[in-house]
């Protein structure tokens, strides 16, 4: 079939380029519904990559966070309508050991392989996560950044040691949002503290048992465990003050992801026996794992919600480019497009 | 309400050169340009049946190539007639005797040949033809119309003003049969647009935006262009 595929060619620039796809037994064909845009789109559209970067990347459909409706399925496991989560991850070989978005050989869309601004995204089965009919589909379509949050939860659980009192999320942006809600969840029985650098954004973590600008963070205060969730150079000065306020034997997630590389303070991370763990994107599990969660906890699902931020519809590639460029603006939320291109 | 979708194969080919097979047969991509076509409609779970019209000679061969390639049981191969109009309104006849009428069933015709349609003109159609009863699919003029006779130009309108037809073209189906009703045999005889059938008839007619991708393949030199731009996928 020929398929619309709109590729990033060059900064705030798309293209419609037709595909002649051919479908296989193992794919399903998937009319994507509503597009949600991460910060490492934004960074393709306005250029904001090195050009060896975008040089080896574009042209490239933007987009890994979406969710659409099944339109053909040849062996009919999914109904033609149900709505899925498709996963951007597509891994080629199976591990018992290696989780599949830490394999290097995955394919990981819209990071050198067309994400989902298509007219049908010709999807491998394995990779649709049905999603329940009840669920707002502008919260839906951001479940990959939710399931990023699972994905660093379930590492943290299985990294950390016994002490579940105090954990502690740095950071106040979307992500840091995104992990302090499923962190209830994860650890009901936790204090939560959110360290940030707005308190406007820190006044949208209404249910964390704490709050603190990380310019005032009191001296004597503990935290088992940590997340850290800022990227970008505020990654090191953020790892600086966990090192200084977690428990000894703590265990630090790393999330943000920064252009550069950082110094770490390793003189005392031997010191106080802590152990970092990265973590990065997720996979088919995680995604079933976020569903699961907020089919039963309605507090959880309420306050994702409460993530949405920019919306429209869109039914152009001009309309998509003034979009981004209205996401590029806004300092809270996550954009999401009703994509009907 | 119920929409059928009807697609237009009754071209012979004539403007394609030497070829012997009509335009839409030949390859494009790895499937003819009627099944690049088709796959398209197939994917819209609203239409009730997706009708192929094509010409009496190629019946078989238009049978065979669907077997072929498409499973939906939706769509049925019926042959068409002498001129555009004769062959929309052989399909319109089909849908009616098997399927029975009622006031709001609408038909979704489209060009055979013109494979690049996307969802979203065909969700636009669907959904005017739900309010208006015929609608047309447009993309504004680029190049600069000019009305002309016997090598004279007589009119050269204002650009802005001026668009260039695609389709689908989409009716309500009962208000395009009382139009074409109306129409003299003269006026059928010279209809090279099935729109037209209805403005003569005094109908107004709505229009969505097309797409500039959204060719007619029917010179030899559009089936370069079509070549040309489709890319075969080689990643996930």
């Amino acid at each position: 079939m020929l398929n619309q595929v709109y590729r990033l060619v060059s900064a705030h620039q798309f293209e419609a380029q037709t595909i002649d796809e051919n479908l296989s037994s193992d794919e399903i064909i998937v009319r994507p519904t509503y597009l949600s845009l991460c910060k490492a789109d934004q960074r393709y559209f306005s250029g904001n990559r090195s050009q060896t970067v975008l040089d080896k990347k574009l042209p490239m459909a933007l987009i890994h966070e979406a969710i659409g409706k099944v339109v053909f399925d040849p062996q009919n496991q999914f109904a033609v309508g149900d709505t899925v989560a498709m996963v951007p991850n597509t891994p080629h070989e199976k591990s018992s050991t290696i989780k599949e978005n830490y394999l290097t050989n995955s394919h990981f869309r819209s990071s050198g392989y067309d994400g989902f601004m298509q007219e049908y995204v010709f999807l491998r089965r394995d990779r649709a996560v049905k999603v329940p009919k009840s669920f707002e589909p502008h919260m839906a379509a951001f479940t990959e950044m939710i399931s990023v949050g699972v994905q660093a939860l379930t590492n943290l659980k299985e990294t950390m040691d016994n002490d579940e009192s105090v954990l502690g999320i740095w950071g106040d942006g979307n992500l840091g949002y995104i992990i302090a809600s499923l962190a209830k969840a994860f650890f009901p029985n936790s204090q939560l503290i959110v360290f940030g650098r707005h308190q406007y954004k820190l006044d949208y973590f209404s249910f964390a048992d704490q709050t603190y600008l990380v310019n005032d963070i009191p001296p004597e205060l503990k935290v088992s465990q940590a997340l850290e969730c800022t990227g970008g150079s505020g990654s090191q000065i953020a790892i600086d003050q966990i090192i200084d306020h977690i428990q000894p034997m703590g265990t630090i997630i790393l999330l943000g992801v920064s252009e550069n590389p950082i110094e770490i303070n390793t003189r005392l991370v031997l010191e106080r026996g802590l152990t970092l763990r990265g973590s990065s994107r997720s996979g088919h599990h995680d995604f079933q794992t976020v569903i699961d969660i907020l089919s039963k906890d309605r507090q959880t699902y309420d306050r994702l919600c409460n993530l949405i931020g920019t919306t429209q519809k869109v039914t152009s590639i001009r309309e998509v480019v003034s979009f981004f460029e209205k996401d590029s603006t806004s300092s809270w939320g996550k954009a999401v497009m009703r994509w009907e291109v | 309400m119920t929409v059928y979708a009807q697609i237009l194969a009754g071209g012979k080919g004539t403007r394609m050169g030497n070829t012997a097979m009509p335009k839409q047969f030949l390859p494009l991509g790895k499937k003819p340009i009627l099944i690049q076509t088709i796959e398209k409609f197939v994917l819209e779970e609203r239409f009730k049946a997706i009708l192929v019209v094509c010409p009496v000679d190629w019946l078989t061969h238009t049978q065979d190539l669907v077997h072929k390639y498409v499973t939906d049981q939706r769509v049925v191969v019926i042959t068409g007639g002498a001129e555009r109009n004769d062959t929309l309104m052989n399909g319109i006849k089909y849908i009616e005797e098997n399927f029975g009428l009622q006031d709001d069933d609408a038909v979704v015709t489209h060009d055979a040949v013109r494979p690049f349609i996307t969802k979203r003109i065909i969700d636009d159609n669907i959904k005017a033809v739900m309010k208006y009863p015929a609608v047309d699919t447009v993309v504004p003029a680029i190049d600069t119309i000019v009305r002309g006779k016997d090598d004279q130009v007589e009119e050269i309108p204002i650009r802005d003003y001026m668009y260039q037809g695609q389709t689908p073209q989409s009716f309500n189906i009962k208000h395009l049969k009382a139009a074409f009703n109306q129409l003299t045999d003269q006026q059928k005889a010279i209809l090279s647009d099935s729109c037209k059938i209805c403005l003569l008839a005094g109908e107004a007619v709505h229009v969505v935006r097309g797409e500039l991708a959204n060719i007619k393949i029917t010179t030899p030199y559009d089936l370069k262009i079509a070549r040309a731009i489709i890319e075969t996928r080689v990643n996930i």
